[in-house]
C-alpha cells in the first residue's frame, strides 16, 4: 500500500512546493493592496520562457538562473510601476481589470516571441536527473523543491518578522495613512512586495518547468489558477496560509491522480474508475467549497471586503 | 512681518485652502505655532480641524497658500518625509497598529530614526507612560481606550519630533481619562515639547493650551491667549455649552 502511494504523495509535496512559492505572491499583493494580481501566473510563465531564451543563448547556467530570477523581480517591478500605481487612488475593481490586461499582454508577447510554439525547457543540471527515492523513480526536483521552498519562506518570514522593510511592510498592509506618518514610503514597500513575490515565482518556475518539456504562452495559467486557489485556502494574505495551502493542493491532487492505481492495487476496485480526470476538478471544487464555508481560508483575518 | 520673526516661529500656516474633490474644505486659514508653546485648534465637527492638520502632515495638498516649518517652505511635501523634518501626527481615532505589539507599535513609531536611537527613545517614553511598559508584549488592539491614547502618543513621541500635533486626544475617553491625557499633555508641555492641539473638548483644551484659533466652518472666527478665550462670553456660549 504504502509502495503505491508513496510515489504520489513525494511528487503532491513537490508540486506543492512549487505552487507555494506562486501563492506567496498572490498573498502578499493581495495583504498590501487588496488586489488580486491576476498578471502573477503569466509573470511565472514568462520566467519560464526568458529561462528558454537565456540558456539557448549559449551563456553558462551558473549565469543564468541568477539572471531569470533577476529579470522576473525586474519584470514584476514594472508591472506595479506601469499597470498599478496610476491607480492607486481608483477604485479597486479599476486595478484588478488593469491586472487582467496585463496578463493578457503578457502571454501575447510571448505568443509573438515565440510564435505560438511549444518552447523545450531546457534541462538543469542538479535537479533534472533521475534518481530512485525508497524505491519511487523521480526527478531530483522533487527532492530539492519542497527543501528549498521551506528555506525560502523561513528567509521570507524572518525577513518579515525582523527586518525594518519587513516592518514597514507589515505597517502599510494594515494602513496606508498611518503608515505614511511613521515615514514609510508606501510606493518604495509596495514596489518591494511586487519584487519579492516575483523572484519566488521565477524560482517556483524554474523547478516547476523542469518537470515539464515544454513551455508555451498558455503554461502560467493553470499553475497560476492553482497557487491563487492554495492562497485563497489559507487564507489570502496570510503567507504560511498560502504555504500550507499550497502543499494541501499538491498533495490532495496528485494523491487524486493516483486513486485509480492505489484503489487497484489495494483490492477495493477491479477496474480502474478513471478518477486521475478529477484531480483539476477537485482543486477548483475546493474553492468552491472554501469560499462558501469558511469564507476567510485557514489562517486568513475577517474582512468586510468584497472583491 | 520681519524676517526675524518669521524665523521664530517654528511652524507657519499661510491661507491654505484645502479641498475634498469639489468640497472646499478649508477656505483660507493662517496661524502659527511658536517653540514651547501649545496651540489649541478648536471648533465643531466639521470645522476643518483635522483637515487642517491632515494638510500639515503632508497627507493632504493645499491647493494654494504655504506652510512653513522651521523656517522651511514644506507645502505639499509627503507625508513620509515631513517625520524626517521633525513633525508627528498622532492621528484621530489613534490608528495604531491593532495587530502589532505595544513594543512593535513603538517602533514603529521610531521608523525615521536611526536603530541606535530607538532604545533610548523607548526608554524616554516608557518613563512618560509607564502603563505602557507594563503592556510591553501585549498586542494593541487589547489595550483600554485611555491605554490605546497613550500609545498613539508614545508612538509619535519615539520620532523625537520638534512639533507633536494631536488630534483629538480625549475622543471617546471616559472623563478621568480625558484628565489623564491632558495632564500628560501638560507635562509634555513642561518638558518643552511643543504641541499644536485639535480639540472638540474646547474647555481641557483651553485650561492646557497657551494660544487658540477658533475654527468655523473653514475659516478661523477667533483667536488669542487660550485664558482669555476660555472666559470670551462667544466662546463660552458657542463651545464650552454655559
Amino acid at each position: 500500500m504504502w509502495n503505491t502511494v508513496f510515489p504520489y504523495l513525494l511528487s503532491g509535496i513537490s508540486v506543492g512546493g512549487q505552487y507555494a512559492l506562486i501563492a506567496i505572491g498572490y498573498t502578499m499583493v493581495y495583504g498590501i493592496l487588496r488586489l488580486i494580481n491576476f498578471a502573477h501566473g503569466d509573470v511565472f510563465m514568462v520566467a519560464g520562457i526568458v529561462m528558454v531564451y537565456l540558456s539557448a543563448s549559449g551563456l553558462p547556467l551558473w549565469l543564468v538562473i541568477p539572471m531569470v530570477l533577476i529579470i522576473t523581480a525586474l519584470i514584476g517591478f514594472v508591472i506595479e510601476r506601469v499597470a498599478y500605481k496610476p491607480l492607486r487612488s481608483a477604485p479597486r475593481m479599476s486595478v484588478m481589470i488593469s491586472a487582467i490586461g496585463v496578463s493578457y499582454t503578457l502571454q501575447n508577447l510571448v505568443l509573438y516571441v515565440t510564435g505560438g510554439l511549444n518552447k523545450m525547457y531546457p534541462t538543469i543540471p542538479g535537479i533534472s536527473e533521475t534518481v530512485m527515492v525508497m524505491g519511487a523513480k523521480t526527478k531530483m526536483v522533487t527532492l530539492v523543491t519542497p527543501v528549498l521552498t521551506l528555506v525560502l519562506v523561513v528567509l521570507l518570514v524572518t525577513l518579515i518578522n525582523k527586518t525594518k522593510i519587513g516592518m514597514a511592510m507589515r505597517a502599510v498592509s494594515k494602513d496606508f495613512e498611518t503608515s505614511q506618518l511613521m515615514g514609510i514610503k508606501i510606493n518604495s514597500v509596495i514596489s518591494a512586495t511586487f519584487v519579492i513575490g516575483s523572484f519566488l515565482a521565477g524560482v517556483g518556475s524554474i523547478l516547476y518547468f523542469t518537470n515539464y518539456p515544454t513551455v508555451i504562452q498558455t503554461s502560467g495559467a493553470m499553475p497560476g489558477l492553482k497557487a491563487f486557489v492554495a492562497a485563497v485556502f489559507g487564507g489570502i494574505g496570510s503567507i504560511p496560509g498560502a504555504v500550507l495551502g499550497a502543499f494541501i493542493i499538491g498533495i490532495m491532487e496528485n494523491i487524486i491522480k493516483g486513486l485509480d492505481v492505489i484503489l487497484f492495487k489495494s483490492g477495493l476496485i477491479s477496474a480502474p474508475l478513471g478518477l486521475s480526470t478529477f484531480s483539476d476538478a477537485f482543486t477548483f471544487a475546493l474553492l468552491i467549497i472554501i469560499l462558501i464555508v469558511k469564507p476567510t481560508g485557514l489562517f486568513g483575518e475577517k474582512t468586510t471586503d468584497k472583491v | 512681518m520681519s524676517g526675524k520673526q518669521q524665523s521664530e516661529l517654528l511652524l507657519e500656516v499661510s491661507d491654505i485652502h484645502v479641498y475634498y474633490g469639489a468640497i472646499h474644505a478649508i477656505k483660507g486659514i493662517s496661524f502659527d505655532v511658536r517653540p514651547g508653546e501649545i496651540v489649541a485648534l478648536i471648533g465643531a465637527n466639521g470645522a476643518g480641524k483635522s483637515t487642517t492638520l491632515n494638510t500639515i502632515a503632508g497627507l493632504l495638498k493645499p491647493r494654494s497658500g504655504s506652510i512653513r516649518f522651521k523656517g522651511e517652505n514644506v507645502t505639499g511635501t509627503p507625508a513620509s518625509r515631513m517625520v524626517f523634518k521633525g513633525l508627528a501626527l498622532c492621528p484621530e481615532g489613534r490608528r495604531i497598529f491593532q495587530q502589532m505589539t505595544v513594543k512593535e507599535n513603538l517602533e514603529m513609531g521610531a521608523f525615521s530614526r536611526p536603530n541606535t536611537e530607538i532604545a533610548s527613545a523607548m526608554e524616554d517614553v516608557f518613563t512618560r507612560f509607564p502603563r505602557l511598559k507594563e503592556r510591553e508584549k501585549q498586542v494593541a488592539g487589547t489595550l483600554s481606550g485611555g491605554e490605546q491614547q497613550m500609545l498613539a502618543m508614545g508612538r509619535a513621541l519615539m520620532g523625537k519630533p520638534d512639533l507633536l500635533m494631536l488630534d483629538e486626544p480625549s475622543m471617546g475617553l471616559a472623563p478621568i481619562l480625558v484628565e489623564q491625557i491632558f495632564a500628560i499633555i501638560g507635562e509634555l508641555h513642561a518638558a518643552g515639547t511643543t504641541i499644536l492641539l485639535v480639540e472638540q473638548n474646547a474647555q481641557m483644551a483651553l485650561s492646557v493650551a497657551d494660544r487658540a484659533y477658533v475654527l468655523e466652518t473653514g475659516t478661523i472666527g477667533m483667536s488669542g491667549q487660550a485664558a482669555e478665550l476660555l472666559n470670551d462670553d462667544a466662546v463660552r456660549k458657542a463651545y464650552l455649552g454655559h
